[in-house]
């Protein structure tokens, strides 16, 4: 040790060979850093506790700086993790069951939180990040409710820290040190997939700070207009990050899995989806609160509720309760420590909403054609659809505990139950929009709509008449879409034409009167927007995409609708961490060449296992879709499985949500919205 | 025209559709049969996979199991009775789609019980009625309740600029 003490003076040596020496100590310092976060955070809970009491009144101040340093040392802690990946440190167990020398710079540093424990940390480090943040941001927040979320933030962050440090610390180290690595699931492997869960974890975690401000609020007993502003902003962040990190996570799915699906309604999506509808609900009706002083218990009951759903889908994913691809840690007791987690922290936040929820004063009244009433309407309505979903995600799992028999929830459950729920959503959102505050008038509303109503239906029309050919079923479906789709779309643009007085006024005018809308505004009617757009591109993708699959010799060719692929070469290329055969693909019409195509079929021999790399031809609105299958031996030689999709609109599926994502970013820019507007204001 | 127009649609959103593991081999000759045939796939898992359904997966038992449902639809066997005698084979766990039995009611009925809470909550709500116009209030025609609340409003206000 002595011999290398010139790394703990923060100079990392990097020397190839040294096997242990690389980092001699920043796994121990990592490890010290985490220790020190966990007792900074229990530190913190004491001293807004103590500050509860006369005696020690003030000291709960000092919690602040608390917080940072806590941000501070998990940060430390997770730049140790990533040194140990980036100099492939195998004496980390860890880093040597996830990692290989190998692996490109990209998967070395998604590696970090591409196992149990490491992601365990990404989610401690964004925990504590937050937390810093309500420090920095939330000066404008009174000192008491100030005091009180960063305690409740605090008391998360000793859970989950604790539980890292405990249970699963990410810089353990091994012994004997293995000469190489086991390397990353090379299904992980994969751009879409190094940024989806910190994307994800950004949202999930986002929401612990709407539980706090929420279990903060009921401790005060002051729960006002000024709390729902204050809360929004953070529940839009973690919703953006949500949206994005679904969105991506779908993606991965699409292309990486091989056949062209992009949502499976798998135990694991449904536990992102479930806490993205809540904050859905919440966003809304956080709206009303804020405007119109109502709707307080159930604002504050779907703030509580978001983050327990974030951290049902961490107990579910983590604990080896699901087996998917996502569930690396098959280990019970960890599973239980989570759960454990999970029911003090929604158990408390709920028994505390149980006890003051009936002393919240409803706020303000409004009549049953109202821009309220319509948002509660909307939020019943999500409401039934999470619940769907938590029953679809739940039931099975329960059921098998319970009397040992094992069912199946999929697909045709989710359109018998979730997909109404929406649809009526979607019926209503142009409306709400449009109405009046406090009383509206559904007539004049209705005239406003009248236009955009009968262009959806005509959509409609034509969705069904094209499909003539098919089952009812699936021209329903088609027409459904396409209706609920043009008329979320054409409702938006409504709104939009309404609010800058188009066609009535001088286009100079209509500009000056768009420019002044809020961004609050502008961002509502693009999410709308790709609400709309996802659900054409979702309903026209599953409904009408076409499929051809065969094995074939070089030379020979498919034939996928109207175009002809044709298997040109199949070449030995050599990755970085793998060896592949890869296709040469052409693609023809009857006006030429399309486009070529290069699936590749990747042997990576660190794990043993196979994957198949899709090639995608991208067409401004749809996608050919390319993958190389097993390789087959017959009399007439070496074959190939080709597989060839035509997946029509699906670059609205992700364009869509990126529109959401998008509104949502622009609403928080919103100057109205922004924490701490008001004092800096009042300083200049 | 319309007609050139539609079937120009129809070949931009492509009119057919076959799922994705199912070789050429396998369509049924009769439009309606495959349908039928394709929608129960749709419905059934593949067993060895994972979360896969049989017109998705490539394994193996997916294929027998698809050639299966085509022998059942060509003997005339409906749709249900294909169902209960995947059920009877693989047990419950092989539909996507959980059959209605006492155990599953709380599944399959519960989004509609939350329905129906929340919309009596909903319609139960305290309502603003009356026939009077909003626009000729003044504050002298306020409710001791409307009263109050303007003034909660008002101490909100100076709360906001602290």
């Amino acid at each position: 040790m002595a011999a290398r003490s010139d790394t703990a003076k923060g100079r990392p040596a990097t020397v190839r060979g040294e096997r242990i020496g690389g980092g001699a100590m920043m796994a121990e310092l990592g490890t010290f850093a985490l220790g020190l976060a966990f007792v900074l955070c229990v530190a913190q809970v004491l001293l807004v506790l103590a500050g509860q009491l006369r005696a020690f009144r003030g000291v709960e101040r000092l919690s602040e700086g608390l917080s940072l340093s806590a941000a501070l040392a998990v940060s430390l802690s997770f730049a140790a993790l990533l040194h140990a990946f980036l100099t492939s440190d195998f004496s980390v167990a860890n880093v040597a069951h996830n990692s290989h020398t190998l692996k490109p710079l990209l998967y070395k540093i998604s590696g970090a939180w591409g196992s149990h424990e490491g992601s365990m940390l990404l989610w401690c480090l964004i925990l504590l990040c937050y937390g810093a943040l309500i420090v920095l941001f939330g000066r404008s927040l009174p000192d008491s409710l100030r005091h009180k979320v960063l305690g409740v933030q605090a008391l998360l962050g000793a859970m989950f820290t604790g539980f890292t440090l405990f249970s699963s610390n990410p810089l353990a180290r091994l012994d004997p040190v293995p000469f190489e690595g086991n390397s990353l699931n090379p299904m992980l492997q994969d751009p879409a997939l190094a940024f989806h869960p910190p994307l994800l974890y950004l949202g999930y975690v986002g929401m612990s700070v709407v539980f706090s401000f929420a279990v903060a609020a009921l401790i005060d007993g002051r729960l006002d207009r000024s709390w729902a502003r204050w809360v929004r902003p953070w529940t839009l962040a973690a919703w953006v990050f949500l949206t994005l990190g679904i969105a991506l996570g779908s993606f991965w799915a699409y292309y990486e899995l091989g056949w062209g699906g992009w949502w499976f309604w798998d135990p694991v999506e449904n536990a992102s989806f479930m806490p993205w509808l809540a904050a859905t609900a919440l966003l809304h009706s956080a709206i009303v609160m804020e405007k119109r002083d109502a709707l307080k218990a159930w604002t504050v009951f779907l703030a509580l509720l978001a983050f327990t759903f974030s951290m049902m889908g961490a107990f579910l994913v983590r604990s080896g309760v699901l087996t998917s691809v996502h569930a690396f840690a098959v280990d019970p007791q960890r599973g239980i420590l989570l759960l454990i987690i999970l029911f003090v922290t929604a158990g408390a936040g709920f028994t505390l909403y149980g006890l003051r929820a009936g002393s919240l004063s409803s706020g303000g009244v409004f009549a049953s054609i109202s821009r309220e009433a319509a948002l509660v309407l909307n939020n019943l309505l999500i409401f039934v659809a999470l619940t769907s979903v938590c029953l679809g995600t739940l039931y099975p799992l329960l059921m098998e505990a319970m009397t040992g028999k094992a069912i199946s929830v999929g697909e045709p459950y989710y359109l018998l139950s979730f997909v109404p729920a929406m649809g009526v959503a979607m019926l209503l959102l142009p409306f709400a929009g449009l109405l009046a505050w406090k009383r509206g008038t559904l007539g004049v509303v209705w005239k406003q709509l009248v236009l955009a109503a009968a262009l959806s239906v005509l959509l409609a029309a034509i969705g069904v008449a094209l499909t003539h050919d098919l089952t009812g079923l699936k021209g329903l479906s088609l027409g459904t879409g396409f209706l609920l789709g043009g008329w979320v779309i054409l409702g938006s643009l409504r709104l939009l034409i309404e609010r800058t007085q188009m066609f009535r006024v001088p286009a100079a005018e209509v500009w000056r009167r768009f420019r002044s809308l809020p961004l609050a505004t502008h961002g509502m009617i693009l999410a709308h927007i790709g609400l709309g757009l996802f659900v054409l591109g979702a309903v026209v993708e599953t409904n009408t995409r076409l499929s051809s699959v065969d094995n074939i010799a070089v030379g020979q060719a498919l034939t996928l609708g109207a175009y002809r692929v044709e298997l040109k070469a199949v070449d030995q290329v050599e990755g970085p961490n793998y060896d592949a055969d890869r296709a040469q693909i052409t693609v023809r019409s009857a006006r030429g060449v399309v486009c070529e195509a290069r699936p590749e079929r990747r042997f990576y021999a660190a794990s043993g296992s196979v994957t198949t790399e899709v090639a995608l031809c991208f067409k401004p609105l749809s996608d050919l879709y390319f993958v190389l299958g097993e390789p087959a031996l017959s009399e007439k030689g070496q074959l190939w499985q080709v597989r060839a999709l035509y997946n029509p609109w699906a670059r609205l599926i992700f364009f869509g949500p990126l529109l959401m994502a998008l509104g949502g970013l622009l609403s928080l820019c919103d100057r109205r919205l922004r924490l701490g507007v008001a004092a800096k204001g009042k300083k200049a | 025209m319309t007609r050139r127009l539609l079937i120009l649609l129809a070949l931009l959103f492509g009119l057919t559709q076959v799922a994705a593991a199912v070789l050429p081999s396998e369509i049924m000759a009769d439009p309606d049969q495959e349908a039928r045939a394709h929608r129960l796939y749709r419905e059934v898992r593949c067993v060895v996979c994972q979360n896969e359904n049989i017109a998705a997966s490539s394994a193996d038992i997916a294929a027998d199991m698809r050639r299966d449902i085509r022998l059942h639809i060509r003997d005339g066997l409906s749709d249900g009775d294909i169902r209960e005698i995947l059920r009877n084979r693989y047990g419950d766990y092989v539909l996507f789609r959980p059959a209605l039995t006492p155990a599953t009611l709380a599944l399959w009925f519960l989004p509609v019980v939350v329905l129906i809470i929340g919309g009596v909550i909903f319609i139960r709500l305290p309502r603003k009625t009356g026939i009077t116009a909003p626009d000729d209030l003044s504050p002298e025609e306020l409710s001791p309740e409307e009263l109050a609340r303007l003034e909660a409003l008002l101490t909100d206000d100076t709360n906001r600029s602290s």
